[in-house]
């Protein structure tokens, strides 16, 4: 049973020509796909290309309009998600839920721990069987820690603990890698090859496609609901899926132009917030496109918070333009010139509740304004504009964001600041967990911005965009700038070497 | 027709229809509802509860609430009494009695965003306060004997109609506050913080300082009541709108503003303070016990808070079966 499975075997889990549909949206069309023992196999396509739909399907959320699931050869009819997880079928998502104030080992059982006589729980063989999964998983994870503190990595690890606990044959993986660093991303791949040695089948979903080519078999795409290809992996290129996943050739997806950089924009000088950065100074000009690399962790996100003025800083002081900043106050940092998209576009970029309109007008508040009050007319056509600049897909502009895909909402949170015209914009992990049709959009604008004179500042985890991207790369390291590389110098080796401390400072 | 459908279940509708068909019923059956008097008695029994509730629905809008207003409120009234006790002229009283409003919600305000302290933990806590020091301050006395032109425009009535003449002030600061919360910049802030605090500020909207001021104002307008309430029921004292706040709360929330902050209309708000009004007329009409009022005042609440919910699940079922 555990030996690699060529595709010849019985799939473990199938489906046949599902259609389903939400009113007029063909969500998906006879799509067919075929799981086999011990693979690991991506699902591939845009937003909105169905891919949810899918994993719905599949996790039993869904019931298909026509079309089967097959569930070892036979077919099957979830009524439920309960139904799939009794077949073996478990989705882990991408922000795992624990209970924080629970241990790993009372998460993963929770509800039906073993118990003793009398009906007390047995924390021993709770115990026990927790360490026997994270045995299996080749991981190290104390089963009497609390989950409250724990990385999303290892929360997502005690997700996969639980579903194993469960006799889950087949794991879907939503997304998993979206918020790890490089080194929790190695581990997770660490405990999905393991669970493909053992027989389990993986549906391996990700936006980043070097992930696809490192650890599946084979792919599956997708495209506004159909199926387009289920391959191998081996023998394709990243230009291949791309074509598949948008129908034709991307243009380019880092689209930089050559600018000749002008005066200092953002001017930096030894901003020190105690405990967090530490003598951050650097610059960035007219034109420029300046990437601020380094891992999770190393301070970046933390500079941009307080360059705008969220966090307040301890020393240190920021120009803007020309304009001396004041400390933790983003209402001036927006009256010199500057946004900031930021890191979390759910939590801080955009008030999920309200109206795609409302949302592009918070930052125009100040503006559009007659006699004291709101120019309705005035926020609407500026809204309109600017979604209308950036192609935002939606039906009504006063839609709540929060029924736009991630991609668009990415864009309105763009939308929203660059209607205020800034000097200097700062851009937070601009494209994670975004399409890669959209992600090539959202640089054309970048490029575009700085093509016409705006200072940007481009925080990012994705190796390739900064490379791709960046006229100059900063990279910091705990809390320090570490390297400043110049466009032609910067390569994966030269950035990882600095973000690492690896490098001399 | 599915939008109208959406559009049709909007809590604050339902309110408003509901107090129109409480009202109908009313003149229809009940006994001395529809005469001038009754109606001018109900209007100026709700006129306290309104007045508060124009702020209250924009702090709650925020994500905020004051429990302390009618604690306040009692204050003012209490310290009123005992300046006028002393012989010190009405004219300067009542300034006065604003200007302590003032305090008494830039304490409540400072609390909450100096120190970062939930409004319902320190609300409370004066709540217990201000109610203490109006103690303190008048005692168990009774103060009784305002000017009489204060005391006439307190309990008096428009001409030969049943409404107060204090509606017409009423109509005016209302006006105020739908336009502040519906079309200022101000308003439109506080459906942000509501909704979400954090992405508010970095939006560089001043999350501190709105509701800083939000608290100073709902302290003023509390002082008012309590002017209001002295002059009107011609009693100073310091147990004066004890248990008030829990009425503008529960009329706020009867209103569709969600008490979790970011929706809501001062149109809501208001139609649920007359709906609760106009009921607890209408039941001491019909000679319903002051026990089996408060019964049925609470279990307005509960339905007040579940409502909307219910409502608004119902507009998502319809959008998402109708759009897919």
């Amino acid at each position: 049973m555990t030996h690699p499975p060529d595709p010849g075997p019985a799939p473990v889990l199938a489906l046949r020509d599902v259609s389903k549909s939400f009113g007029a949206v063909r969500a998906l069309r006879g799509v067919s796909l075929e799981l086999f023992p011990g693979e690991v196999h991506a699902l591939a396509g845009e937003n909105g290309a169905g891919k949810s739909t899918l994993i719905k399907t599949l996790a039993g959320v869904h019931r298909p309009d026509a079309g089967q699931v097959l569930l070892d050869g036979e077919p099957v009819a979830f009524h439920g998600p309960g139904d799939a997880r009794d077949a073996g079928i478990a989705v882990i998502y991408q922000e795992p839920t624990l209970f924080p104030d629970l241990s790993i080992a009372e998460n993963i059982f929770m509800g039906r721990q073993p118990r003793r006589a009398l009906g007390r729980i047995d924390h021993k063989a709770t115990h026990a069987a927790t360490a026997a999964l994270m045995r299996r998983l080749g991981v190290d994870l104390d089963p009497d820690r609390p989950a409250r503190g724990l990385s999303i990595a290892d929360q997502q690890i005690v997700e996969i603990a639980k579903a194993l606990s469960f006799d889950a044959r087949v794991l879907i993986m939503d997304e998993p890698t979206a918020a790890l660093t490089g080194s929790e991303v190695a581990r997770l791949f660490g405990v999905v090859r393991t669970l493909g040695e053992q027989g389990a089948v993986v549906l391996f979903i990700s936006h980043r496609l070097e992930e696809i080519f490192q650890i599946c078999r084979r792919v599956t795409t997708l495209r506004d609901g159909a199926w387009i290809a289920s391959e191998p992996v081996d023998g394709m290129t990243e230009d291949d899926l791309v074509r598949r996943m948008v129908g034709r050739d991307l243009d380019e997806l880092y689209p930089k132009q050559d600018v000749t950089p002008g005066d200092v924009a953002l001017s930096v000088r030894r901003l020190t917030r105690e405990g967090v950065f530490t003598d951050v100074s650097f610059e960035v000009r007219r034109g420029e496109i300046v990437g601020l690399a380094g891992l999770v962790g190393a301070g970046r996100t933390e500079v941009a918070r307080a360059v705008f003025g969220v966090d307040r800083w301890d020393a240190g002081e920021v120009d803007v333009d020309g304009r001396r900043l004041t400390n933790g106050a983003p209402s001036t940092a927006m009256a010199a010139g500057l946004a900031l998209v930021p890191e979390d576009r759910r939590a801080q970029g955009l008030v999920m509740d309200m109206s795609i309109e409302r949302n592009i007008g918070l930052t125009g508040l100040r503006t559009t304004v007659k006699a004291g009050l709101v120019d309705r007319g005035a926020e609407r056509s500026r809204s309109l504009d600017w979604a209308v600049k950036l192609q935002v897909k939606y039906a009504r502009i006063a839609d709540a964001v929060s029924t736009l895909s991630g991609g668009n909402q990415q864009k309105v949170v763009l939308a929203k600041w660059l209607a205020t015209g800034p000097k200097v914009l700062i851009v937070d992990e601009p494209t994670r967990g975004i399409d890669v049709g959209t992600k090539a959009e959202v640089h054309r604008l970048l490029s575009q911005l700085a093509a016409d004179g705006v200072a940007v500042l481009m925080i990012s985890s994705d190796l390739p965009e900064i490379l791709g991207m960046a006229d100059r790369v900063l990279v910091m390291h705990e809390g320090r700038i570490t390297a400043e590389i110049p466009r032609s110098d910067a390569t994966e080796e030269t950035v990882m070497a600095a973000a690492t401390g690896r490098a001399a400072a | 027709m599915p939008e109208s459908l959406t559009r049709a279940v909007r809590w604050d509708t339902v309110v408003g229809a509901l107090l129109v068909v409480l009202l109908l019923l009313s003149f229809g059956t009940v006994d001395g509802f529809g005469n001038a008097l009754n109606l001018s008695f109900l209007i100026g029994n709700t006129l306290p509860i309104a007045l508060i509730a124009l702020p209250m629905t924009l702090l709650v809008v925020a994500g905020e609430i004051d429990l302390s207003v009618a604690s306040t409120a009692g204050l003012s009234g209490a310290v009123m009494g005992k300046l006028w006790n002393d012989g010190m002229a009405i004219e300067t009283i009542i300034p006065i009695c604003l200007l302590l409003g003032v305090v008494c919600g830039l304490v409540n305000g400072l609390l909450v965003t100096r120190l970062g302290l939930p409004s319902l933990a320190v609300t409370i806590g004066t709540l217990a306060a201000y109610r203490g020091i109006a103690q303190i301050v008048l005692g168990s006395d009774a103060v009784t004997d305002f000017p009489t032109q204060y005391l006439d425009f307190a309990a008096g009535r428009l001409g030969d109609t049943f409404l107060p003449q204090a509606f017409l002030p009423f109509l005016v600061l209302l006006a105020i506050a739908v336009v502040v919360l519906h079309a200022t910049p101000f308003g439109r802030s506080l459906f942000a913080i509501g909704a979400s605090e954090e992405a508010a500020r970095f939006a560089g909207i001043r999350v501190k300082r709105h509701k800083l001021i939000l608290f100073t104002v709902t302290g003023l307008m509390a002082s008012l009541t309590g002017i209001f309430w002295a002059l009107h029921y011609a009693s100073a004292r310091y147990d004066n709108a004890t248990g008030l706040e829990l009425s503008v709360v529960a009329a706020v929330l009867l209103g569709g503003i969600d008490f979790d902050g970011g929706k809501g209309t001062l149109g809501g708000a208001i139609a649920g303070v007359f709906l609760l009004g106009a009921l607890q007329n209408v039941m001491s009409l019909l000679n319903v016990s002051a026990q089996s009022q408060i019964v049925v005042t609470g279990v307005l609440l509960v339905i007040s808070v579940l409502g909307p919910r219910v409502a608004r699940q119902i507009s998502v079922a319809r959008a998402a079966s109708s759009a897919g």
